[in-house]
């Protein structure tokens, strides 16, 4: 086969950040403690480059490369940029919490971009094989980010258990994969859809795969009963690992379940709609629940995280492009409000003293009523009050449920909200009515200050005009 | 008609700009902070005084209506509107905005500029949900008014005010998530978001049920009826005199607006078959929370208890329209609960927070909200025990107060509908004299009963203001009610002949 290098123009957001990341590891040999922050800048800068080239090879139209094995479309340039700007959030939170705690070494930039690089295949992963080596890709460099802190034994515990289950979410997911391939015959999507559309594979076996793929997928997610590891694992990492983790890879995520049940098994929706109806509504109930139960913020937000995902699955639920775009819509706005959430503790922690306990919000509107200011958006933007996003997030997806003539889990996801309203609610009463229990200024940079502003103020603009963002996710779908 | 600017859009907007930017003043000033408050409340009373006077009262139509587009996908617009029935609850609001600014000008001393921001974003978005004619922009504002309340009785609020926050937001949040559901399925029945669209959709009787009760969770909560009231009690005691004043002034009339604007016209029939339950819940709360009243130690629990039994009034008012509509002996009638719900939903704002506002007067000076710690307050403060016994009448019913015609037209209407009910709603004339009467003869008469109550000073002109301004209110709608039932009658007419038609 012939390969033109301008037939390449697709695949370039990946080859620059692949570049850039060898780079940045190159380069951080060579620095010296006091020049260090080369590193950080280089990674932004790599970033913002990815994100200007995919917006520069965006179209509405669909391109396949590496014959089929590589898609881009308008649904995975969306989901390059919302990955690659949650990234820089993190990378900005990040840096002064490490120096904080002592801990900034260039591996964490290298690390986070290369988990990047493998989120971006994923989303435009046209056959099963890209797909693996992107979540592999990711999941490898996750699993070393975890344990980035190698003197923390929490950290050590929380590396290993990831790990371990990891491993096994991907033999499950392989195996799945092993059987839809052998029932088509073919690693393309394009092509297993094909084959499963024809009505000539025996259903069995394809079921039989399907739901091993979705528990593959809802042990990346970390949906109930598969979410084991998502408390433990958050908790363990060190803060600017765990927003990391608790952002883009959802992101992510989607990109995994949108290309392997919708691309690949379109046409098997109703049997995988009924596997993610019963994993939305355990999740739904055991993460909100268990969150009232927490007094680790980490921990809380990991079950909040829990539950969030129940609503994504809601979305894939409907089985059509307006729930398709509704679940894209909440991954996007939950990626920026959890990487918030996160970057509040990362803010708040400093040398010696790590912030992850719910008490440590007590009186921060005394301490600093900006803060408070924009974490309270947050908050109630993942209680889904308006007139922060979340509630729109959570409105579109209400309204693909429903316009399939499932008001009943309507309502079963507006009952769960409210008992998640509490834990929110008890994090404001922390930060609000509550006096300090520790009075020392907060030493947080400007860039992550500048990063958690701009954070909470998008939760009201987002709130108060979703229709622009809307329309991008709905535009990655009318295709 | 309609102004050549948007007038409802800046009675919205311009206290929530003026509240951002009360709240960016911080708290080095405060008196500039309080300054910039009440310039930016009175502004916006100004301001929307051109939505009466410019009023056409001889049409139901929505007037000074604005329609933008918010959300294309889902046809979801920025549409407002008032009719007879929003335009003297928006004006109530801005009215007594300015009151609780002033209320709260001295005794606020732990970060003013928040308390006054929370205010002042609470006023733009409860005109907000009066002016909303797309469903999804009023929930939009409907639960938005959650958050600044939250944040004001959790703040400024007593010693139990994190509990009583707490059950504030999640008994409303409870009551109207399912109102949300609701909403969204007739979206998809009537593939709009337009309210009014809604009033002529065709639903069977099932869907009307559900969206029935959906709905009653939603307002039943709000209003608050029996058997949900039990967050007002608590949350009245704990808030601070301003928050109290808004909740009971207005937030409570959000509740009884959504029967109006949604129960009764999009699901006519379900509201025909459940009307016995309404009207129950509405006598229980009349006479049931009357004698709940008077056994109150606690003077703002006492007419928290009160409010509620008011606001049953409100309640049976607009549900006893189909008992009457029912009834083929009589002709006429049915208007006249609805209007008298109305009035007593304006009256009641006032009334209720004259009396809010005269607990906090004293709470300020000897902070005690106790009947018992106090009497013989009339020996130290005769201005103040003036404006005290005024208001107490009027919410007592006495005929001459706002109080009266609201209570009188609910009841006359229910002689109408059945001889019973009236009998039972007539109780509160006697309940509502009791528990007010008796707690100002405990608070006011008599002789000085402590060193606290005989050191108190008299109200100061700033409080004389305040409680001088809602009595001129009191009066002149007590004596002259024309003007406010004039207002709302083409929109009242119209909405009891649209909820005559069965949907069926």
């Amino acid at each position: 086969m012939q390969y033109d290098l301008t037939s390449l123009q697709p695949v370039l957001p990946e080859l620059f950040l692949l570049g850039a990341a060898c780079l940045v590891l190159l380069v951080d040999l060579f620095l010296s403690p006091r020049t260090r922050m080369v590193g950080y800048g280089l990674s932004l800068m790599a970033l913002l480059g990815t994100i200007a080239l995919v917006a520069w090879v965006a179209g509405p139209e669909r391109e396949t490369l590496f014959a089929g094995s590589f898609v881009r479309d308008p649904v995975a340039d969306v989901l390059k940029i919302a990955l690659l700007s949650i990234g820089i959030f993190a990378l900005a939170y990040g840096r002064g919490y490490l120096l904080g705690q002592g801990i900034y070494r260039g591996e964490y930039f290298i690390l986070a971009l290369f988990a990047l690089l493998g989120m971006m295949i994923m989303a435009s992963a046209g056959s099963f094989l890209t797909l693996y080596l992107g979540l592999e890709l990711l999941a490898l460099s996750v699993y070393a980010l975890v344990a980035f802190d190698r003197d923390s034994l929490k950290g050590a515990e929380a590396a290993m258990k990831y790990f371990v289950l990891g491993a096994l979410a991907s033999g499950m997911l392989l195996y799945g994969i092993s059987m839809l391939y052998g029932a088509t015959g073919s690693l393309i999507f394009a092509e297993v859809a094909e084959a499963i559309g024809s009505g000539e594979v025996d259903e069995t076996v394809l079921v039989f795969g399907l739901v091993f793929v979705v528990i593959g997928i809802a042990f990346k997610f970390g949906a109930v009963p598969f979410h084991m590891w998502v408390p433990d694992v958050y908790h363990g990492a060190p803060t600017a690992v765990t927003l990391f983790l608790g952002s883009a890879p959802k992101i992510a995520a989607f990109a995994l379940a949108l290309r392997l049940l919708v691309d690949g098994a379109g046409s098997l929706s109703a049997h995988w709609a009924d596997m993610l109806t019963i994993l939305a509504v355990l999740s739904l109930a055991i993460g909100n629940v268990v969150a009232i139960a927490q007094s680790n913020l980490k921990r809380m937000l990991a079950y909040s995280t829990i539950s969030h995902v129940g609503f994504i699955f809601l979305g894939f639920i409907a089985a059509n492009d307006k729930g398709y775009s509704a679940a894209l819509f909440y991954t996007v706005v939950y990626a920026l409000t959890a990487a918030g959430g996160f970057g509040l503790l990362a803010i708040l922690s400093r040398r010696g003293f790590d912030a992850e306990n719910l008490h440590d919000l007590k009186g921060l509107n005394e301490r600093s009523p900006w803060l408070a200011g924009m974490m309270l958006l947050i908050l109630f933007s993942m209680a889904g009050v308006p007139p922060t996003v979340g509630f729109f997030a959570k409105l579109f997806v209400l309204e693909a449920v429903v316009s399939v003539d499932k008001v009943w889990l309507a309502g079963v996801a507006v009952f769960f909200s409210i008992i998640g309203a509490f834990y929110y609610l008890r994090a404001v009463k922390m930060m609000y009515f509550d006096k300090p229990i520790d009075d020392a200024a907060i030493e947080a940079s400007l860039d992550s200050r500048m990063a958690f502003s701009v954070n909470g103020v998008a939760m009201l603009l987002f709130g108060l005009f979703p229709a622009g963002l809307f329309e991008v996710c709905r535009a990655a779908f009318a295709g | 008609m309609s102004a050549d600017w948007p007038i409802l859009s800046v009675v919205i907007w311009l206290p929530i700009i003026g509240g951002l930017l009360v709240l960016g003043s911080g708290d080095r000033a405060p008196n500039v902070t309080r300054w910039l408050a009440l310039l930016v409340s009175i502004l916006t009373f100004v301001l929307s005084i051109p939505l009466y006077t410019g009023f056409d009262a001889s049409t139901a139509q929505m007037q000074f209506v604005e329609n933008l587009p918010w959300i294309p996908a889902f046809d979801i617009n920025y549409h407002l509107g008032v009719d007879g029935i929003s335009m003297p609850l928006v004006l109530l609001t801005t009215f007594v905005t300015i009151l609780v600014i002033i209320a709260g000008w001295e005794v606020i001393q732990y970060k003013p500029s928040q308390y006054m921001a929370a205010f002042l974003i609470m006023e733009g978005v409860m005109v907000g949900v009066f002016a909303a004619l797309d469903a999804m922009l009023f929930y939009v504002f409907w639960e938005a008014m959650l958050i600044p309340m939250f944040i004001i009785i959790g703040i400024w609020g007593g010693p139990r005010r994190v509990y009583a926050t707490i059950k504030f937001f999640l008994y409303t949040f409870l009551g109207s998530v399912f109102m949300l559901v609701a909403l969204i399925y007739m979206y998809f029945k009537s593939g709009s978001m337009e309210i009014l669209a809604f009033h002529d959709l065709k639903l069977n009787l099932t869907e009307q049920l559900l969206i029935f009760i959906a709905f009653l969770l939603a307002f039943a909560v709000k209003v608050p009826m029996w058997p949900v009231h039990t967050w007002l009690p608590d949350a009245h005691v704990e808030a601070p005199t301003g928050g109290s004043v808004i909740l009971a002034a207005i937030m409570l009339k959000i509740g009884g607006y959504g029967f109006l604007r949604f129960s009764l016209p999009i699901t006519p029939d379900a509201s025909q078959t459940l009307d016995w339950l309404v009207i129950g819940m509405s006598l229980i709360a009349v006479v049931y929370i009357g004698f709940v009243a008077l056994v109150q130690q606690d003077m703002k629990k006492l007419i928290a208890y009160s409010s509620i039994a008011h606001m049953g009034f409100v309640t049976l008012g607009f549900f006893i329209v189909f008992r009457i509509v029912a009834n083929p002996e009589v002709d006429s009638g049915a208007v006249l609960g609805v209007q008298g719900g109305m009035v007593q939903m304006v009256s009641h704002g006032f009334i209720s927070a004259a009396m809010f506002l005269c607990v906090g007067v004293l709470y300020d000076r000897l902070h005690s909200r106790q009947i018992a710690d106090y009497g013989g307050v009339v020996n130290v403060m005769p201005w103040f025990a003036f404006f005290m016994v005024f208001f107490a009448m009027a919410n007592a019913g006495l005929p001459g107060t706002s109080g009266f015609v609201g209570e009188f037209m609910v009841i006359l209407a229910s002689f109408r509908a059945d001889f019973w009910f009236a009998v039972l709603a007539a109780t509160t004339l006697i309940l509502g004299a009791a528990y007010t009467l008796w707690m100002v003869k405990r608070v006011v008469f008599g002789e000085v009963r402590s060193e606290g109550v005989a050191a108190l000073s008299d109200i100061n002109a700033r409080e004389a203001v305040v409680l001088a301004s809602l009595a001129l209110a009191v009066l002149a709608l007590g004596l002259w009610p024309a003007p406010l039932i004039e207002v709302m009658d083409a929109s009242i007419g119209n909405l009891v002949q649209h909820i005559g038609v069965s949907k069926l």
